[in-house]
């Protein structure tokens, strides 16, 4: 059994639910996550989503779209996030999984003017320690060869599930899914909303219908209240611009943000219980 | 020359030309380009539907467009050859845009769409769906990069005019390929009554399909006149490529013509360095961005970079699927030309033959200039002139001067 497969099932036991917090990686620094992601495993997280920043991340609104940007303003790229990874993966007391678009796996590796398969990204983020990788634009159909390359590496290749999806989609995805179900919340792309509208509801439970695999559900979830409602129903919570605009006003002070990230981890934590 | 594989007519099942194009989105849209691709194939077998079009096109959009013989310009560049110009910019609204926007608001009002959304970069696209979208009474949102909404106030006004809003884009490099980030971005989140008008061959599929069987009315009507005018097929067809639409459009209905030798002409900005032109297959390599899999300008990390045309309308640093599966069979070749040699080949085109294009086509227009001298002698070449140059006028006068000889940009 993995280190995911494990985690849940230790919650499942606890009667407890996933908290996973987002970060980007070099945001603002590749020394700042570094410092940050063993404070968010000791606040509380369970699982730690790191994002490697893309310069066209479609399915982010504007937190995550200027976490990117900073990012790779300051430099970060796919390389260098998965050497940060492995240095710091031993020390960080959680699974770490890796959330980016197809294009910078693809084009981890390739050689001349070929794209790659995704086979180099998926071994380097084993070596480095790493359980799972999603890929938001990489949908079920294309992902079809990227599932067995992941499996191959022994990563696990997180599907991601909608509330536009068809119930007979619902049920391929949970056939194939691996580590755990990313389930998108709302119609739309990731950031704050105020009020959280319930239309996952049905998906979330029709899927825990079909599959033990955990089903965590992230996008749009932004306060202690609405993690709550959420993990009444879902196996985990996912929270990452409402995360990240916690820890933005310190852009130069990496500490007083990862204060900032942990009392809000804490808050989230003691909601979800 | 090497003989090419003659490409297939349509997308495999899953929305591939060879190993190009596919469906690169998040999940979200996934129901939605299945709802679009059932609709557009049920359209296509509807009698009504192609009628309906097809009398928008002639009575609206005022097709078929004429294949004009541009002597003197011929004259101009020796060797007996003969060129021919199908004439897109004398559409309404100025452009080839307008046959694919008419196709695809039918295409929404089909599905019960209220809302049309699009990107623009030199404003054509968005003046074309904003027209539609007054013509049928549908909302209509263009998105369009802050920088793009400076160098073409004038198209900004004109979509105001016609009732849409035009929201600045501020992402990223401001330019065409954050618009259309956005335009997703607005798409996944209003995906139930909302329809993504792509103003291009490019996007998840069955968007490059789609739109290439709208504007294959360019290619299908030059081929018919010029056998009617010359007896025989070109020698040559060239077209300007940005995501390709105008292009795709007038090459499909040649490329089972083995001898028909297709040219794209890609936007070559500044030079070869990185960022400094939009020349996509030239200079890039395969990768995804907005929802397909094709050539793309990018870094070693898979990164998208930053381009520059003079021509707004080119300035997208990928290229439609479909375009990047004829230059892996060999079936068009795709070249590029400075934005000096563009700007050169409108006033070109100007003192020649009293037409002023747009500053798009005018590059495939400069390669013809430049190449051909190579041509064979007597050679005949079908140009496709698809936007009319008014909207470039200040640009002109930026970069040209005004009765110089044109600076050096």
């Amino acid at each position: 059994m993995d280190a995911l497969q494990l985690t849940f099932k230790r919650l499942r036991r606890a009667g407890r639910k996933a908290l996973i917090p987002f970060v980007m990686a070099g945001d603002p620094s590749l020394r700042a996550t570094e410092a940050l992601l063993p404070r968010l495993a000791d606040a509380g997280a369970d699982v730690i989503e790191v994002g490697v920043p893309f310069s066209d991340p479609l399915a982010d609104g504007p937190v995550i779209q200027r976490a990117s940007s900073r990012a790779l303003a300051a430099g970060t790229t796919p390389a260098r996030v998965v050497e940060l990874l492995g240095r710091v993966a031993r020390r960080v007391s959680v699974p770490l999984v890796v959330l980016t678009y197809w294009n910078p796996i693809a084009q981890y590796g390739a050689r001349g003017s070929t794209a790659s398969d995704g086979a180099a990204f998926t071994r380097a983020l084993k070596a480095a320690g790493v359980r799972g990788v999603i890929v938001p634009d990489l949908s079920l159909e294309e992902g079809e060869r990227f599932r067995r390359v992941a499996a191959r590496a022994g990563i696990a290749d997180i599907l991601l599930a909608s509330t536009t999806t068809s119930p007979a989609r619902l049920t391929r995805i949970a056939r194939a899914a691996r580590g755990f179900i990313y389930y998108v919340s709302v119609t739309g792309t990731t950031g704050i909303r105020r009020q959280l509208p319930m239309e996952w509801l049905a998906g979330v439970r029709r899927l825990k219908g079909m599959t033990r695999t955990p089903v965590c559900v992230g996008f749009g979830i932004s306060t202690p209240a609405q993690a709550r409602a959420v993990a009444r129903t879902a196996d985990g919570v996912i929270v990452g611009s409402a995360l990240i605009r916690a820890m933005e006003p310190w852009p130069r002070q990496p500490d007083r943000a990862a204060r900032a990230a942990e009392r809000f981890i804490r808050q989230l934590r003691w909601a979800i219980g | 020359m090497r003989q090419p594989f003659l490409p297939r007519r349509e997308p495999d099942r899953s929305g591939h030309f060879g190993p190009f194009g596919g469906k690169f989105v998040p999940e979200t849209l996934m129901a939605a380009l299945e709802e679009l691709e059932q609709a557009f194939r049920a359209a296509q077998r509807d009698a009504g539907f192609r009628r309906e079009l097809s009398t928008y096109l002639r009575d609206y959009a005022g097709r078929p467009t004429p294949l004009y013989h541009a002597r003197r310009l011929s004259q101009s560049l020796g060797r007996g050859v003969r060129i021919y110009l199908k004439r897109e910019d004398l559409l309404h609204t100025g452009a080839h845009k307008i046959n694919n926007a008419l196709g695809q608001a039918l295409l929404a009002v089909r599905m019960k769409k209220r809302r049309l959304i699009a990107e623009t970069g030199a404003g054509q696209h968005g003046v074309a769906t904003a027209t539609v979208a007054a013509l049928f009474g549908l909302e209509c949102d263009v998105f369009m990069g802050e920088e793009d909404m400076e160098r073409q106030a004038l198209n900004v006004f004109r979509m105001r005019l016609l009732g849409a809003e035009v929201r600045p884009v501020t992402a990223g490099t401001k330019t065409l390929k954050d618009a259309c980030s956005e335009a997703i971005r607005d798409w996944v989140t209003h995906v139930r009554t909302t329809h993504y008008c792509i103003g291009s061959v490019v996007g998840p599929h069955p968007y490059p399909w789609m739109v290439r069987v709208f504007q294959s009315v360019i290619g299908q009507e030059a081929r018919r006149q010029v056998l009617a005018e010359t007896g025989r097929l070109p020698d040559y067809a060239v077209a300007c490529v940005g995501g390709g639409s105008n292009a795709i459009g007038l090459f499909a209905p040649f490329a089972r013509d083995r001898r028909v030798r297709l040219i794209g002409v890609e936007a070559g900005g500044r030079g070869n360095a990185p960022g400094a032109n939009a020349a996509t297959i030239v200079h890039g390599s395969p990768g995804v961005l907005h929802g397909m899999l094709s050539y793309l300008l990018q870094d070693r990390a898979g990164q998208i970079l930053s381009t520059h045309s003079v021509a707004a309308g080119l300035d997208y640093p990928g290229v439609g699927p479909e375009h990047a599966y004829y230059h892996a069979l060999g079936r068009a070749s795709y070249v590029a030309v400075s934005d000096h040699e563009a700007l050169q080949a409108c006033e070109l085109l100007a003192k020649t033959e009293g037409i002023l294009p747009a500053i798009e086509p005018a590059h495939a227009l400069a390669y013809v200039a430049k190449a051909a001298r190579t041509f064979p002698r007597r050679s005949v070449i079908v140009l496709g002139l698809s936007g009319r140059g008014d909207k470039d006028v200040g640009t002109m006068a930026t970069y040209l001067g005004h009765g110089r000889t044109p600076a050096h940009v």
